[in-house]
């Protein structure tokens, strides 16, 4: 049975500068999943727990977060903080017997673009693997 | 403060799993400043609960809200606020919290949504430590300030024991060896002659072994 996963992306405003320059039809023909949405923040760091849950109870099969490269985040400890709040959502994925790795955080160079693509695709391959996410009826692999 | 630290949420998907409505309410003490049991964690485990739920398929109403206190009565009361909207309550407050609820509200089934651990302070950004034990009959003013009951894993009154090696505890060697600290420090402020004083026989029924502890102030009741 074939399964198109719900992809959120939050990304912060420096790692998606090319993204969103190009636009849908020029992401679309760098290969970037056209099942995945851009959510766009000022900075990782403004990412909460909660709004993190909020996208998997809307949804989302996966959740790709994008932020700086840790030690070179444009407002100092965003990019780490988002991290952690990753690790936060992944270990109660986890005890509500989910997969965690339906959620990553990504460390990216800003505004540069092939990276990007490549970091969403990996997590929509990866949630294709596992299956519909078991919060909208599918089996936790 | 106390310290206490969400449950594990399989846990509490658990023991509201026979539940259609919830009220998830949290405490405005020292809960919410050891982030545990905030407005932003009551959002954090609402959500998680109807996930859980979801996952059951099956779906979960929750109420959001948060008390200044829990180990008040008349907090507690303002839950009649909600009367008739939920089938119970995962209180996130310490377990004074859901005692209270427990106490004053007969027919309100109650559920706890962390563990409470220990008084402590924040010793740095995230990370909390045990700092005293609530033993009704404090040694501080002999110790430099510093509690062998609660730091000390033996609880000694006399140490350190034969373990303490080059300033850390025998039992986790991460922990400093509080008795080590307490001669350090008096010495350090030329109270040396403190140790040497001869402290009477504790009385431990203070300390809760006695059954449940009660204050009262008779300069405050009416
Ligand atoms: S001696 Fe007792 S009251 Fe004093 S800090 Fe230690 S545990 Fe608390
Ligand atoms: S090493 Fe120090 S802190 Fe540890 S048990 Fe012995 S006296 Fe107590």
């Amino acid at each position: 049975m074939s399964f198109t996963p719900d992809i959120r992306v939050f990304c912060c405003h420096y790692t998606s500068q090319q993204a969103i320059a190009e636009g849908l039809a020029g992401l679309k023909n760098d290969g970037f999943p056209p099942n995945a949405t851009i959510e766009r923040l000022l900075c990782s760091g403004k990412l909460q727990v909660s709004t993190i849950l909020k996208a998997f109870e809307d949804g989302a099969d996966g959740v790709c977060v994008v932020g700086c490269p840790v030690n070179e985040c444009h407002n100092l400890m965003g990019s780490q903080r988002a991290a952690h709040r990753v690790l936060a959502v992944r270990k109660a994925l986890n005890e509500l017997g989910v997969e965690g790795e339906r959620i990553e955080m990504f460390h990216l160079p800003r505004g540069f673009h092939p990276e990007f693509v490549e970091a969403v695709k990996q997590l929509d391959e990866r949630t294709r693997g596992m299956g519909p996410s078991p919060f909208n009826g599918g089996t936790a692999k | 403060m106390i310290i206490a630290e969400r449950k594990p949420v399989d846990e509490i998907v658990e023991m509201v799993s026979g539940v259609k409505r919830v009220l998830v309410l949290g405490c405005r003490g020292c809960v919410s400043i050891c982030s545990a049991g905030g407005e932003r964690e009551v959002e954090i485990l609402a959500s998680l609960l109807r996930l859980g739920a979801s996952k059951q398929g099956r779906t979960l109403e929750t109420i959001e809200a948060t008390l200044v206190r829990q180990c008040d009565r008349e907090y507690i009361e303002g839950i009649d606020q909600w009367a008739g909207q939920y089938d119970a309550i995962v209180s996130m407050a310490c377990g004074v919290g859901v005692n209270f609820i427990a106490n004053l509200r007969p027919l309100d089934v109650v559920y706890p949504g962390v563990n409470t651990s220990f008084f402590g302070g924040s010793a740095d950004q995230g990370i909390w430590t045990e700092q005293c034990a609530g033993c009704g009959n404090c040694v501080l003013h002999l110790t430099g300030g510093l509690c062998p009951v609660a730091r000390c894993a033996k609880s000694l009154m006399n140490g350190p024991c034969g373990g303490s090696v080059g300033g850390r505890c025998e039992i986790h060697k991460e922990v400093p060896c509080i008795w080590q600290a307490i001669h350090d420090r008096l010495d350090r402020t030329g109270r040396k002659e403190d140790m040497s004083r001869i402290a009477p026989i504790r009385d431990w029924s203070a300390a809760g072994h006695g059954g449940p502890r009660k204050q009262v102030r008779d300069d405050l009741t009416v």
